[in-house]
């Protein structure tokens, strides 16, 4: 106990000290802040795809675009069948248009922890881009980035909106 | 805004002058502790010009009240209103069961600061326990009273308090499916909120260095996840690891030299890694084909923890901070993910499933006993406060996120709720060092 009174003593001339200090601390504290938040608001690219000035023009690539997102089941990577032959045309698309270029956008629903659910949004993206190269898309047009849960596509807390959120999307760039 | 006194067990705690105004948290207890001390702070007497400059003794009383210890005696019961030892009459006391009282003055001193002296007396002895002076300007008069709490709660309890420290969270909003992210500082009760940086990309785990001054967080602005460290007093900040794929989950080292993160370098699996900060040297801890993520270091630093869905599903592991063979830690449940470290290293906090509902549950690391300590159905982000005593994660509530703090038994709770947006993602900063 004799280390505790040291620190309560110790105390009385720290806080007599540091109070008065404190008060401009908050302040900077506050300049800071205006600073971070300056620097950053225009870091807020958009992240959506937007491709649609190059897809007047390519009507195979207008249809893939419009069927590009492969769901999946709960804590699973597996792709079904119907998402299987969706991958397929967008990889036979990939493999004979060698400048398109696709992000591979993993996601999951709102259960777990968010981390761990960065690790099965990727794990899901990666099991897409697998078959996406089996059909002849090369490693360089496509980029995997997990989301995990932080990019519902829709809200809610139920099944339904769990079953939708559960998935990749496949966003062309221009 | 300062004459707000809690009027009962149920605190509402407005900001005052902070920026952020949609970002006002409110304080509310859900869970009570039915063994908590009765402690009366008695409103301060004020020796000075105008109006006194700050309400130091509600403010101690809103403290010791969210410890979870002790409980506020409201104004309205309390017979008499000393404010100097000899006024004390012990036995008013005595009478509405008050077991500690606490009473004190400001006085104005010249050069615009104030003297506050307060005394705590133990009643049924009708002894003085502690007695201090303390010098504040009025801006530094909050903080004064967080520290005054602390002294309080060590003096009674043995433990150090947690009311001058910060927490860190993430808040979103605006619309749902598009949202603007910020990353905010405030005070451990909610108070004196700021934001660190806003951006309309995810923004996640944001982690403290073991000094209080830098912050380590992911954010998505450059379209994927990315690891920056910020400095809390200039906003200055810097990316340290943008690497092909997932950059995630920092925590730092105990001794601030180092962070471990999570990576996929590209490959699609997440592993482990730890980052030398001055260095930039990366070493690689673990190399499974499952997903490794969520490390925690160990309170002593040899050693980390993390989340592996190698058995098939999450569950946590240990291995040594040079890599090696991990050890499985978690046997119960077949969800246990996102440990963190206890203070004194004999417990990690993880999100458990249970029967279906996501809660916090604190595992015994010697005997791999788990106990679940909150009721939620979405649970997640436990994070402990320096003194071990408290817990702060995020819930849901109506669909929302809020957070919550709960004792480390699990018998005292707390929410903490914005009225517009979410809030999630929590971290306890450390014991303040000044």
């Amino acid at each position: 106990m004799n280390g505790f009174k040291l620190l309560l003593i110790a105390m009385l001339f720290v806080v007599a000290g540091c109070a008065s200090k404190k008060g401009t601390t908050t302040g900077d504290g506050a300049d800071g802040m205006g600073a971070g938040g300056d620097g950053t608001s225009s870091y807020g690219t958009s992240l959506d795809g937007d491709g649609s000035a190059s897809a007047l023009n390519d009507p195979q690539k207008a249809a893939l675009m419009n069927d590009n997102v492969i769901y999946f089941a709960y804590d699973s990577a597996e792709i079904d069948g119907p998402s299987l032959e969706i991958i397929k045309r967008h990889g036979s698309y990939l493999a004979s248009n060698p400048n398109a270029r696709v992000r591979l956008e993993g996601h999951t629903d709102e259960r777990g922890s968010r981390e761990y659910n960065i690790g099965l949004g990727e794990r899901r993206a990666v099991s897409v881009q697998s078959v996406l190269m089996v059909q002849g898309a090369m490693a360089d047009q496509l980029v995997v980035v997990s989301f995990g849960e932080e990019r519902p596509a829709v809200l809610g807390s139920d099944e339904s909106a769990y079953s939708q959120n559960r998935r990749v999307e496949i966003v062309y760039d221009n | 805004m300062n004459s707000i006194r809690p009027r009962s067990l149920l605190l509402f705690l407005l900001l005052g002058l902070s920026p952020l105004v949609r970002a006002e948290l409110t304080i509310e207890i859900t869970k009570g502790e039915g063994n908590a001390v009765p402690i009366a702070v008695v409103p301060f007497g004020w020796e000075g010009t105008g109006a006194v400059p700050y309400d130091v003794s509600s403010v101690v009383a809103s403290d010791l009240g969210r410890t979870g210890r002790f409980k506020p005696v409201p104004e309205r019961d309390m017979l008499q209103k000393p404010t100097s030892p000899a006024e004390i009459n012990f036995q008013n006391w005595r009478m509405i069961d008050t077991e500690v009282i606490v009473i004190g003055q400001v006085r104005q001193q010249p050069g615009g600061k104030n003297l506050i002296e307060f005394r705590v007396f133990d009643v049924f002895r009708g002894e003085q326990l502690l007695g201090y002076q303390v010098t504040s300007d009025t801006a530094g008069m909050r903080r004064a009273a967080h520290r005054i709490s602390d002294l309080i709660f060590e003096k009674l309890t043995g433990i150090r308090g947690v009311a001058s420290t910060q927490i860190v969270y993430v808040a979103v909003f605006g619309d749902r499916l598009k949202p603007t992210y910020k990353l905010i500082v405030a005070d451990a009760d909610g108070e004196n909120a700021r934001v660190l940086l806003e951006s309309r990309q995810p923004i996640m785990s944001p982690a403290w260095s073991p000094d209080g001054r830098k912050l380590a967080y992911v954010s998505f602005e450059n379209g994927q996840s990315q690891v920056f460290v910020q400095e809390l007093r200039t906003g200055a900040r810097r990316r340290v690891s943008a690497r092909m794929g997932v950059n995630s989950a920092p925590v730092w080292s105990p001794d601030g030299q180092k962070l471990a993160l999570t990576l996929s370098k590209g490959d699609g699996n997440l592993d482990i890694y730890v980052l030398e900060l001055n260095s930039q040297v990366l070493t690689r801890l673990t190399n499974w084909s499952s997903i490794e993520t969520e490390p925690s270091w160990s309170a002593d630093g040899k050693s980390l923890y993390f989340t592996s869905d190698r058995s098939g599903g999450p569950q946590i592991y240990r291995i040594a901070n040079t890599g090696g063979s991990p050890v499985r830690v978690t046997f119960e449940g077949n969800y246990n993910a996102r440990p963190r470290v206890s203070p004194d290293g004999s417990k990690i906090a993880v999100v458990h499933n249970d029967r279906g509902n996501y809660r916090i549950a604190i595992v015994d690391v010697g005997r791999s006993y788990t106990q679940v300590i909150t009721e939620g159905s979405q649970d997640e982000s436990p994070a402990f406060a320096p003194n071990g005593e408290m817990l702060i994660y995020a819930s849901t509530m109506g669909g929302r996120g809020v957070l919550s703090t709960v004792s480390a038994d699990g018998r005292f709770e707390q929410r903490l709720a914005t009225a517009e947006g979410e809030i999630r993602e929590p971290a306890w900063g450390p014991f303040a060092n000044d």
